[in-house]
């Protein structure tokens, strides 16, 4: 940068940066989540400043990020995924029975058998939506009510105990590394690889124009079918992650495991941004919408609200979210608009 | 009108071109139908205690509400729409009929209370879909935690179980002198008046417009919005009286009531034959589809099964239907074409031998 040349304002690289945070649509769910840490801390400081509050605040949506990241992915795909909670429910109990069936397996291998599940029942979902045409919705609608069924059937009314997990795979869902719980660092690391993939690479530009125009994207020939399974298995692979990290964080696995979580996975995504119409929206959003949902449940009762009213306050998030983005995409088509008028 | 009647008759035309045998046979609505009563006949054979009239009741009751929610469910899927918060507004109609009844109100009041509360909610939700220009599935994943959300923080963990007597008995009675409850008399009357609204009504085939092509029907006159809006409330309405009916059966006013029933209520519409492109679908098929999601659910626990098999089979049921129906389509797409092949292959032929 000479300083010589004049800069006209609004156009230096700082200054763009400034402009591309200011506006971003992140940029609003990042100031919500600080101002109800804010808030809550105020009220009461060892929501923060307490090693306990602290590593709640980090550790607890870790798993739903994982899940929303996967969800988000599907979702720009203009489909959706219902089974996530059900898949992470037989990933988890999968876990438990692996260590308690074959005793002294290397964790690698658990891990990799819960991935390696998750992504074959993602790959059904994905396969069934691809070839026969079918909406996601009622796709995953019907695996969702299988996965959840062959997971009840397995486990009956038995449950994983943490006694039955090996120590060092317990300790991975309590250890730290400088004081950040390393399932947050797994969960970080994830999401970063999944935001680059989605801005970088070529195929993961060609989910968004799937997404913004499946017809158009398969007459351009990009190959529509691949993608799409590709987008299922990796939501399912990421809840599979997810399941058996919830076996190594909570330490009992009942059969109910990860019941409702699709409902919170697809509501922090469409917080964070992500048109349910597919083609915008960016993992990031649905990241920080996961820890916007889990830390405002955690600061209600510290706020004096009942934590009753949880779900509701929930529900007009949500709501307040989508309006929130159809005025910015009225706004953002009346500038274009007139843009266009003035131009000719 | 006039582009949706010639837009009718081109497709009627079209449908007319195969036997009637086959176009009355030959349906969605049919196979379920006959899978119906397939199970039915092998239940009565082969399941002990089916054919008691208990079972009948108890299966009747149970599956009542899903019966209700399903009709309003049907033209809003017909309209390309969905509506996932209707086993919250169940909930939030039980809530605060055990409230107002808790707080004093005669018990017709409050449960005609319970059903203006589905109707404002019913109304949220339409004005978010229709006003706001929102896609429905996303208001109504909203909607469906902000309902439920109302309902669990009025009551908490408390349940209203106190209901008057005459009332609790009256969910509970069968029609005298048959297995019948009670409640399937204004269910049929309910069916009736839907079935007649969408099948026989100007308003009823403006929906199936609006599903097949939303732009085309606006041009030909109809009000989309105000159409999707009064289907949205009549979503709400039916809702809340299914959740008033819901408390008494089981005499439990709790926010936790009736939760998850969205999802059976669009299985079962799904599986009776309604498409979820919308523009395609009818009530007898949906009906069916209840019952047999009920029969079979009901067949199995006599038979010892326990409920997590009915939910896989419950799905299975589900993603089969519909991937039948991409088949379907499939196979006589091709025969379709090999049949133009056919007559294209002849045509040169006998051409080329003149």
């Amino acid at each position: 940068m000479s300083t010589a040349t004049p800069v006209r304002p609004g156009t230096s690289p700082a200054a763009k940066l400034v402009s591309h945070v200011a506006t971003a649509r992140e940029s609003g769910i990042v100031l919500a989540l600080v101002l109800i840490i804010v808030v809550a801390t105020l009220n009461n400081p060892t929501f923060l400043f307490s090693s306990d509050g602290f590593r709640d605040l980090l550790l607890t949506p870790s798993l739903l990020l994982l899940v929303a990241v996967g969800q988000a992915i599907v979702i720009i795909t203009r489909n959706v995924d219902l089974s996530v909670g059900s898949v992470v429910g037989l990933t988890a109990y999968l876990t438990g029975r692996l260590f308690i069936d074959v005793p002294g397996l290397p964790l690698v291998v658990v891990f990799i058998a819960g991935i390696v599940v998750g992504g074959i029942l993602g790959f059904v979902n994905g396969a069934l939506v691809a070839y026969a045409k079918v909406p996601a919705l009622v796709i995953t609608l019907g695996t969702m009510y299988i996965y959840r069924g062959i997971n009840v059937a397995w486990a009956g009314s038995n449950r994983v105990n943490a006694s039955d997990l090996p120590g060092s795979f317990r300790d991975l869902g309590t250890g730290q590394v400088l004081g950040i719980p390393l399932l947050t660092i797994l969960a970080v690391v994830v999401l970063i690889a999944a935001a680059w993939y989605l801005r970088n690479l070529r195929s993961g530009r060609e989910l968004y124009a799937i997404g913004s125009d499946p017809a158009a994207a398969h007459l351009y020939g990009l190959k529509v079918n691949r993608r799409i399974i590709g987008a299922f298995v990796t939501s399912g692979a990421l809840a599979g992650l997810a399941g058996v990290l919830y076996a190594a964080r909570y330490g009992t696995v009942a059969s109910n495991a990860g019941f409702g979580w699709e409902l919170q996975a697809i509501g922090a995504a469409v917080i964070g941004g992500v048109a349910i119409s597919g083609g915008v929206g960016t993992v990031w959003g649905a990241a920080i919408g996961a820890y916007l949902l889990l830390t405002i449940n955690r600061a209600l009762p510290i706020l004096g609200i009942d934590d009753f009213w949880q779900r509701a306050v929930v529900g007009a998030l949500i709501l307040g979210a989508i309006v929130l983005d159809r005025v910015l995409a009225v706004r953002q088509s009346r500038k274009l608009t007139a843009e266009r008028e003035t131009g000719r | 009108m006039t582009s949706t009647t010639v837009d009718e008759r081109a497709r009627t035309y079209r449908a007319h071109a195969r036997p009637f045998w086959r176009r009355a046979v030959l349906t969605r609505e049919a196979a379920i139908i006959g899978i119906l009563l397939l199970v039915i006949f092998v239940s009565l054979a082969t399941v002990r205690n089916f054919d008691s009239p208990l079972t009948v009741t108890y299966l009747l009751r149970d599956i009542a509400p899903i019966l209700l929610i399903a009709l309003p469910m049907t033209l809003i899927i017909i309209t390309e729409e969905i509506d996932l918060s209707v086993a919250s507004i169940v909930g939030l109609s039980s809530v605060t009929v055990g409230v107002l009844t808790q707080a004093g109100w005669p018990f017709e009041l409050a449960g005609l209370a319970a059903i203006v509360v589905g109707v404002v909610a019913g109304a949220v939700n339409g004005f978010l879909v229709t006003v706001v220009g929102l896609p429905s599935l996303a208001v109504t994943i909203g909607t469906l935690a902000l309902f439920r959300g109302i309902a669990v923080g009025l009551l908490g963990t408390e349940a209203v179980t106190e209901f008057p007597e005459t009332w609790t008995d009256l969910a509970k009675a069968n029609i005298p002198g048959t297995p019948l409850p009670l409640i399937m008399i204004p269910f049929a009357v309910l069916a009736i008046v839907f079935a007649v609204l969408l099948h026989l009504t100007p308003f009823g085939r403006s929906l199936y417009a609006i599903g097949l092509n939303k732009e085309a029907a606006q041009f030909s006159g109809i009000d989309v919005g105000r159409t999707k809006f009064v289907l949205f409330v009549m979503s709400g309405a039916v809702s809340g009286f299914a959740g008033v009916y819901f408390t008494l059966l089981y005499s439990n006013a709790r926010g936790e009531n009736a939760m998850g029933m969205e999802l059976q209520v669009i299985a079962a519409v799904l599986l009776g034959g309604v498409s979820i492109f919308g523009g395609r679908g009818a009530l007898h098929g949906v009906v069916a589809g209840v019952l047999l999601i009920g029969t079979l659910g009901s067949a199995l626990r006599l038979a010892g099964v326990t409920s997590d098999i009915i939910n896989v089979i419950t799905g299975l049921l589900l993603v089969l239907s519909v991937v039948s129906a991409s088949l379907l389509a499939w196979l006589q797409g091709r025969r379709a074409a090999a049949a133009g092949k056919r007559k294209n292959a002849r045509s040169v032929a006998s051409t080329a031998s003149v």
